[in-house]
């Protein structure tokens, strides 16, 4: 916890506009349209912000120094603070629960989703920036406006996709130039990986990130879904059952163990050349490339989408933190002109480069943004936010979506098939069975 | 003068005030002192567990008060795999566990209970595995367990190649389930050895002596004097222990989540999972709630079975 005062800011800004000077010039190549958000301050306003904590360390610098500037311009004491991410939605629980706490909570995509009757409707901030900054991107749309509706009740900061991560001289063996998007010529690399002893591998373990965003490409690639657009069950299908086949021969061609894999175990498999081909954030990379011992790895690694299969656009979502507004904070109008002000193009393509990428712009303009050019190999991640999927499609975003997410539903049917404990169509019926108790009262 | 002084002095004694005579009654004295500790007690855990019960029986969820809805949660358990699943391995669990700790607990403290050169230093040394973190010591073992970087397999196939590929210690569910309980088992065994240690050494050494002069083997010696005395203390540390092996959580949670596929869920886990990261509540609740009868059972069986024989109370054994 950190308490900025305004001394502190005075400095902290002062040391910003050093560091980062470079950072926020590149920000005026951001094109930005005329449009006005009128939000009258009100007086002796003070403002508290709950976020994630930082996954590389920039996310963290930058966010302080661009909440000290807005302190600066308007007056208002902004304190932030970072939880774990797995702390982070029980907190925002508690918030929308007990009606006092923080102003504001960036939290997970579907967060604004569940607790919307708590909060403030962000529909004027959404349409200024939207206006600003050349629209929004598919999945800031999705995550930020209420299911069906034109009403914004979230503002999304950015998204992180999980793409092919490989090492191009393997695939280069293995007699491909690049990563196939049909599921044959896939499965065929990965066979012919392993025969080179270069596995490919993905983690089918109870696993957030890496765990979902696999079990997730399986079924969507295959045209699978767990529920439709209406919010029905819908796992139990021809479609799902093909994908399964599917994942328990890709089980084959991948080192043992993935089915205990972790987060991080691919990374450090990977950084350890026990794998050749995985599927992760943009971390990954950049703690192999700033680290003199992998630095030859970092050279050899690329990116790419995950196969498309048989849907046509990579079957990935976007790990998304979400903002909300709680109906209980005294000073809307401050929350609102912070949101606004941490989005603009002089606060956001700082902390946009100096992330590396890592939180992708859900806003059109930033498609600008110095950062993608920075290094060819990122440019995967600059459409994050404009894949198509999201956890628990086709259906809502709701509370239910989350859980059957946080159950590992999808997960857990894959790894059952993939381990052999049961056929494929067991499998899919005992996912059914399971989404469905999630999805009861919806 | 004397006398009158004397006199003087006898009409000096007051009654005592009201307040007084309050603070010297006895049964508020004890209302009082009791005060703080049934204060405490009734704000963590009466209330803690009234309200767990209470939600157990409600539909509520993160985010969302609930309404009552009587057993449709345990109804749903009852025909949840997975929920069996995890009732299943608790109870595997526990048990076997619990035997290991004991069986190679007790040989521990039979050995530190001899002369040895160190002793106190021994003693200290083997009590480490208990007071290190148990998150610490879980992510000691998840290395350890780890299907690419782990030391066992490096030993075995690197080092003495006696095998040609890795362990794959967690990605199947009976390796798994074994790995976690050599964990537990591991960092029981001090605290099983040091308890029956203290036991060991109340035992008079006369009765040793008296039974080598009537020409006992070791065997009998330890089944005719060891065992018997050892008893009680081996009941309350047995109580113990199988309560907190079955209420193991930060093991489990900190190196498999209950994986692979579901397989090494324990209750006290799955009830943490559906409850906060899956947001269900209630459903947590009552897989909570549905340990208490299996704690229950293990306390009064071990309590029935151990404790209350008559030799306790300096008679002879039934």
């Amino acid at each position: 916890m950190h308490v900025i005062t305004r001394r502190e800011a005075l400095t902290l800004a002062g040391a910003a506009l050093a560091a980062s000077a470079a950072a926020r010039q590149a920000a005026a190549q951001i094109p930005a349209a005329e449009a006005s958000l009128n939000l009258p301050v009100e007086s002796g306003a003070t403002l508290r912000i709950l976020r994630p904590a930082r996954f590389v360390e920039p996310d963290e610098v930058l966010f302080r120094e661009n909440t000290a500037r807005f302190q600066q311009q308007t007056g208002v004491q902004v304190r932030v603070d970072f939880v774990g991410w797995e702390d982070i939605r029980a907190q925002t629980a508690v918030t929308a629960n007990t009606g006092s706490g923080p102003d504001v909570v960036l939290g997970w995509a579907e967060d604004p989703h569940i607790f919307v009757d708590k909060l403030v409707e962000l529909t004027d901030v959404a349409e200024y920036l939207g206006k600003r900054y050349g629209g929004w991107k598919f999945l800031g749309e999705k995550f930020g406006k209420r299911n069906g509706t034109n009403n914004w009740i979230g503002i999304p900061f950015g998204g992180t996709s999980g793409p092919v991560v490989y090492r191009e001289s393997a695939v280069r063996e293995a007699g491909y130039s690049g990563i196939p998007t049909e599921h044959d010529k896939f499965l065929d690399l990965c066979r012919k990986l392993r025969a080179a002893n270069k596995p490919a591998g993905f983690t089918l373990g109870n696993a957030v990130g890496d765990g979902n965003g696999y079990a997730n490409w399986l079924v969507w690639s295959h045209g699978g879904f767990l529920v439709d657009e209406a919010g029905k069950v819908a796992i139990n299908s021809k479609q799902t059952v093909e994908a399964l086949k599917y994942a328990a021969e890709l089980q084959k061609t991948f080192p043992p163990g993935t089915l205990s894999w972790s987060d991080v175990s691919n990374n450090r498999a990977y950084a350890a050349n026990e794998c050749f081909l995985t599927q992760n954030g943009v971390s990954l990379y950049f703690a192999l490339k700033n680290d003199p011992a992998t630095a030859a790895i970092a050279a050899d690694t690329n990116h790419a989408p995950m196969p498309a299969g048989l849907v046509g656009s990579a079957p990935q979502s976007a790990l998304t933190i979400n903002a909300m507004l709680f109906r209980h904070s005294r000073f809307p109008n401050a929350a609102k002109a912070y949101l606004a002000f941490m989005m603009e193009r002089e606060q956001y393509d700082p902390w946009l480069q100096k992330c590396l990428g890592y939180w992708a712009h859900p806003l059109n303009a930033y498609d600008r943004s110095a950062v993608w050019n920075s290094d060819p190999k990122l440019a995967v991640f600059k459409d994050s936010m404009n894949n198509r999927f999201w956890n628990g499609w086709k259906g809502p975003i709701n509370q239910a979506a989350a859980a059957a997410t946080a159950e590992y539903v999808m997960v857990q049917m894959c790894a059952a098939v993939a381990s052999g404990q049961q056929t494929p169509e067991a499998a899919a019926r005992e996912a059914d069975r399971r989404a469905r108790r999630y999805y009861r009262g919806t | 003068m004397s006398a009158t002084a004397t006199a003087a002095w006898k009409n000096v004694r007051q009654e005592p005030s009201w307040l007084v005579r309050l603070f010297d009654w006895k049964p508020l004295l004890v209302f009082l002192c009791l005060l703080p500790a049934v204060g405490l007690l009734l704000v963590f855990l009466t209330y803690p567990l009234g309200l767990g019960i209470w939600l157990a029986f409600t539909d509520t969820m993160i985010g969302r008060g609930g309404s009552w809805v009587g057993l449709e949660n345990f109804e749903y358990l009852a025909e949840d795999p997975v929920f069996w699943n995890a009732v299943f391995y608790s109870v595997f669990y526990t048990a076997v566990a619990t035997v290991g700790k004991f069986a190679l607990g007790l040989w521990l403290a039979l050995l530190l209970n001899q002369h040895l050169p160190f002793k106190s230093l021994i003693r200290a040394i083997v009590l480490l595995p208990w007071i290190t973190p148990t998150v610490l010591s879980a992510i000691a073992f998840w290395w350890i367990y780890d299907p690419q970087f782990s030391i066992v397999s490096y030993i075995v196939v690197d080092v003495l190649g006696l095998r040609t590929t890795y362990f794959d210690f967690l990605g199947s569910a009976w390796p798994a389930r074994y790995s976690l309980i050599a964990a537990n088992i591991w960092r029981g065994i001090p605290f099983v050895a040091i308890c029956l240690l203290a036991g060991l050494q109340t035992i008079s050494p006369s009765l040793y002596e008296a039974a080598l002069l009537d020409g006992a083997t070791a065997w009998q010696r330890f089944t005719q004097i060891t065992v018997p005395l050892l008893m009680p203390i081996l009941a309350i540390v047995m109580t113990f222990s199988i309560i907190f092996t079955f209420t193991d959580f930060q093991l489990v949670y900190a190196i498999t989540r209950g994986g692979p596929v579901n397989s090494t869920h324990l209750m006290a886990t799955l009830a943490f999972q559906r409850g906060i990261p899956g947001g269900q509540l209630a459903e947590g609740a009552a897989i909570a709630v549905a340990m208490i009868p299996f704690l229950v059972f293990a306390t009064l069986f071990t309590y029935f079975g151990m404790a209350r024989r008559k030799w306790q109370q300096g008679e002879g054994n039934d």
